[in-house]
């Protein structure tokens, strides 16, 4: 009773995972500059990657998968971020952005004026 | 946000982290390794933890980290409550950007800002910068270390509303995660900040 329930929700959080997944899929293919594609990138694509850990640990059981499950999610959430964060910087510091679509630039109001920033 | 097994120091924080304190984050750090490897096999034996501890060690040894100095202390409660509120907004934020990537015809707007932290520690900075990544409409760009600033990039802003709202909700992010892993003196210093609802450049 218990494992069949498992299995059912386990089969929902796939699917709503992909789902997500093709979302952001569509997002990344759709916005119109770099820094908003990342934005796809980052947060359905890091829900749907949970979900579809969630869905399989639901399924799976096992302390050891459960295990390397963790390991997944955990440096999932630690690195998307990063990768991101690096593209956006360099879209931003190689002008690749449009700023017709930008209401407000503080990041260009800063120091130098030009935009490029110290290494931080 | 990751789950180290850092122990939770029961001494008052360290000020001045002298030899034992940084040897202490090295331990700290092996300690994850260890587990890391261990979850990696999938298995825990001996062979496994010994082999843990060469790989850990050696990882270590040829390449250090920067010392992140961990002065704060973890208290569970709030840890709990940063991790429950982080849920909900990455699961509103992730909605959201599926929403309008699949909407016909939008074309997003969006706004650069920057948004000043209160604590401005190495560690709070790269929580906060993780985090903000993941939570609603906002994105990192850049970092100023020696301001503590975060640049970040709004997704779907409408009006100029838009941009306090994601400032504000960064800094209650911030407020969120020093009081779950901050030490005494940085709580104070935001708790006690009278610009924690106002508006900053």
């Amino acid at each position: 009773m218990i494992s069949t329930i498992a299995n059912w929700l386990g089969a929902g959080c796939l699917v709503a995972g992909a789902l997500l997944g093709l979302a952001a899929a569509i997002g990344v293919l759709r916005f119109p500059d770099a820094l908003s594609r990342m934005h796809a990138a980052t947060k359905p694509q890091v829900l749907g990657v949970l979900l579809l850990l969630l869905g399989i640990a639901l399924r799976l059981r096992s302390p050891s998968d459960l295990g390397m499950i963790l390991l997944v999610a955990v440096f999932q959430l630690a690195t998307a971020p990063v990768a991101a964060q690096m593209i956006g910087r360099a879209a931003y510091r190689s002008g690749r952005l449009d700023r017709s679509l930008l209401d407000a630039d503080e990041l260009a109001e800063r120091g130098s004026g030009d935009g490029s920033a110290r290494p931080a | 946000m990751t789950g180290t097994p850092e122990p939770a120091p029961d001494t008052p924080a360290v000020v001045g982290r002298g030899r034992l304190g940084r040897w202490r984050d090295q331990v700290a750090a092996l300690g994850w390794l260890v587990v890391v490897w261990n979850l990696l096999w999938g298995d825990v034996n001996w062979a496994n933890l010994v082999g843990g501890l060469l790989v850990g060690g050696a990882v270590l040894v040829f390449y250090p980290l920067p010392a992140v100095s961990f002065g704060g202390r973890l208290r569970p409660w709030a840890l709990l409550v940063f991790a429950g509120r982080f849920v909900v907004e990455l699961v509103s934020a992730s909605v959201h950007v599926a929403r309008i990537a699949v909407q016909p015809g939008y074309r997003p707007r969006g706004a650069i800002i920057g948004v000043q932290l209160r604590v401005p520690s190495d560690l709070n900075l790269a929580l906060t910068a993780e985090a903000v990544s993941l939570v609603p409409g906002t994105l990192i760009l850049e970092v100023d270390r020696d301001s503590g600033t975060l640049y970040l990039h709004v997704l779907d802003t409408h009006r100029p509303a838009d941009l306090e709202v994601a400032r504000d909700r960064t800094l209650t992010l911030e407020r969120r995660i020093v009081r779950a892993v901050g030490s005494a003196a940085e709580l104070r210093r935001i708790e006690t900040d009278p610009s924690a609802k106002g508006t900053r450049s």
